[in-house]
């Protein structure tokens, strides 16, 4: 079983994010779950939001405990909370942020994982400039499937395109594709390294 | 078909295939999402012949439902929490004059503190107003069972409540079967009113009943209650037979009769218990799950002899009467008494505090050196409580409980941080 994590905050298409998830999962024939979790919703209050993949059932209903893949969506989160609780550091970790985990001064846990597992990426720039909105989630997912290869680009695709109307979902697909050809584009150049 | 949906959009998909023909409805959450949904199938002309009306409270929307049921109509409706508490009147009139009413509760919790999560408060504080109560452990069970309620509450015109853990349920995105059209058709009948309101034939419903009757009357309703078992067993039967999934019931045993150590529990944390007693059985441990699908009517005989050769019975509750304890584990000492049964009561999931595998796995381990206590509140922060005591012995203007103790934990300026 494969378990995600998203933290954020309100309106940043965090609940959004771990649902298309785990549509995608079920798209290409796997049982998956997904819930947010709790809260009075509100615009800028923490998120957080859970996905489960597996080949099998899955009948736990306890929040994401152990993430093997963290995906934070807002890194002012890391005065705020502590996301990475909890986190596999056999797994991965994206991070929204332009800056490298050393700039962010996370690299006492980034350290943890292994080489490649760890991506910091401008996902909330890239939603600007194909959605026109400082919405990060599709991005992220787009790289979460370059990064985990746990769901592929045709079925994030079709998620997104049953949830949105066409014209919300058109440039959500083009930047979910620039999130994974971003970080497609980043392992292969360091496997060429 | 298989879907990958919300709990919400399962179960009102589930409720247009059953044909309502009236549903009254008022939002709260967690429920909110169900009549919503419904009221865009009604829109679409998804769901035809279906009146669909926005009351102005819970109180009208019972009470259009009583109406609207007592006329003859196939009658839904939703609500949670507050909701359940400003019908209530309505409630114990629904079943008073029995209408084959079908309401799904989104459990959450109740106030005092204001708290809008998921735990059972909101059901037992109506498990004696003679509905039919059931619970489910999943989505899955969730739709299967309201299909299983309307033909329930027709055939003993009596209303059912489907309870669904608000939240847990309701906002999970998970793989269900919905059914055929066809399927529910063979499966649920037209409704035939045992008594209905005409202008062409008229009779009154819900005469007074003074001292000479009201006993008789009451202990009819106790006697059609126990006819249930009969017909919810006979029932989730013929629906495995069309549908081909086990889905509603008494009771579901989780290895539960060759178990030394049964948990016994209702609705969605069984999901979570599952994973736990898989890991502990490989081990070796001897640990079983029985899951209460009907509470109301209470299947006291079936329960006894699941936990026949149990030595160790863990009854876990969402909610508790206070001054009393848990009330589920009260009722299975009443069922069970005679039984060499050694029964802990452990409360936990109250307003939506999360129910660890973890710390579960820590009751049954207790469990196992006979150390389990009689009366256990899962993961209590005792320090935060010993402050809150010692602040009310040392002076008479302590405060609110509920802030003090917010404030004592740092919620109050963690939400500040932004």
């Amino acid at each position: 079983m494969f378990q995600v994590r998203i933290h954020g905050r309100g309106g940043q298409g965090v609940v959004s994010a771990s649902e298309l998830l785990s549509v995608a999962a079920f798209e290409e024939g796997k049982f998956s779950q997904s819930f947010p979790s709790f809260g009075s919703e509100r615009m800028g209050a923490p998120v957080q939001a859970f996905a489960r993949i597996s080949d099998h059932p899955i009948t736990s209903r306890e929040p994401v405990m152990e993430p093997d893949m963290l995906i934070i969506q807002d890194p002012t989160l890391f005065n705020a909370i502590n996301v990475f609780e909890g986190a596999n550091t056999d797994g991965y970790l994206l991070i929204n942020s332009a800056k490298t985990p050393e700039q962010l001064g996370i690299e006492d846990m980034t350290d943890n994982y292994p080489p490649n597992h760890v991506i910091t990426m401008p996902a909330t720039e890239l939603a600007v400039k194909y959605i026109k909105q400082p919405k990060p989630n599709t991005v992220l997912l787009g790289a979460f499937a370059a990064l985990s290869h746990m769901v592929h680009m045709p079925a994030l695709e079709k998620a997104i395109l049953e949830k949105f109307p066409k014209r919300i979902a058109d440039p959500n697909i083009i930047a979910t594709k620039a999130g994974y050809n971003l970080i497609k584009q980043k392992l292969e150049q360091v496997q060429e390294a | 078909m298989l879907r990958q949906i919300s709990g919400s959009i399962a179960v009102a998909e589930a409720i247009a295939l059953c044909r309502p023909e009236v549903v009254p409805c008022y939002p709260i959450t967690p429920q909110t999402h169900i009549v919503e949904h419904i009221s865009t199938l009604v829109k679409s002309g998804q769901l035809k012949n279906c009146s669909y009306e926005n009351v102005e409270s819970e109180f009208a929307s019972m009470s259009f439902c009583i109406g609207a049921s007592a006329a003859g109509s196939r009658t839904y409706t939703a609500t949670a929490s507050q909701g359940l508490l400003f019908m209530m009147e309505a409630v114990y009139n629904a079943s008073g004059l029995s209408l084959p009413i079908v309401m799904t509760l989104g459990n959450r919790s109740i106030g005092a503190p204001i708290n809008i999560w998921n735990d059972h408060s909101d059901a037992m504080s109506v498990r004696d107003a003679g509905w039919i109560q059931l619970f489910v452990e999943s989505n899955q069970q969730a739709l299967d069972v309201h299909i299983q309620a309307f033909k329930l509450a027709e055939a003993l015109s009596l209303p059912v409540m489907v309870n669904m853990d608000g939240f847990i349920l309701t906002h999970a995105i998970t793989r269900v079967d919905m059914p055929t059209q066809e399927q529910v058709d063979q499966f649920l009948p037209a409704f035939v009113a045992r008594q209905k309101l005409d202008t062409d034939a008229p009779l009154s419903i819900g005469a007074m009943v003074g001292p000479d009757a009201f006993t008789e009357v009451r202990y009819l309703a106790h006697h059609k209650q126990k006819e249930a078992l009969a017909v919810i067993e006979q029932q989730a039967a013929e629906f495995h037979e069309i549908f081909g999934r086990d889905s509603g019931g008494l009771i579901k045993s989780y290895f539960a009769e060759h178990s030394e150590i049964v948990f016994v529990a209702m609705g969605s944390v069984i999901g979570t218990m599952l994973e736990l007693i898989e890991e502990l059985r490989t081990e070796g441990h001897s640990v079983g799950i029985l899951s209460l699908r009907s509470f109301r009517p209470f299947p006291a005989n079936a329960i006894c002899n699941a936990l026949g050769n149990a030595k160790q019975a863990i009854i876990f509750e969402k909610s508790f009467a206070v001054g009393m304890g848990g009330v589920l584990a009260s009722e299975i000492h009443m069922a069970t008494a005679g039984n060499d049964l050694k029964i802990s009561s452990v409360i936990g999931g109250l307003g939506g505090r999360t129910i660890t595998k973890k710390s579960l796995g820590k009751i049954v381990e207790c469990a196992m050196h006979g150390e389990l206590d009689k009366e256990v509140f899962l993961d209590l922060e005792g320090t935060t409580v010993v402050k809150e005591l010692r602040r009310q012995q040392e002076g008479q203007s302590s405060g609110p409980v509920a802030e003090n103790i917010l404030r004592d934990m740092g919620v109050v300026s963690a939400s500040k941080t932004l």
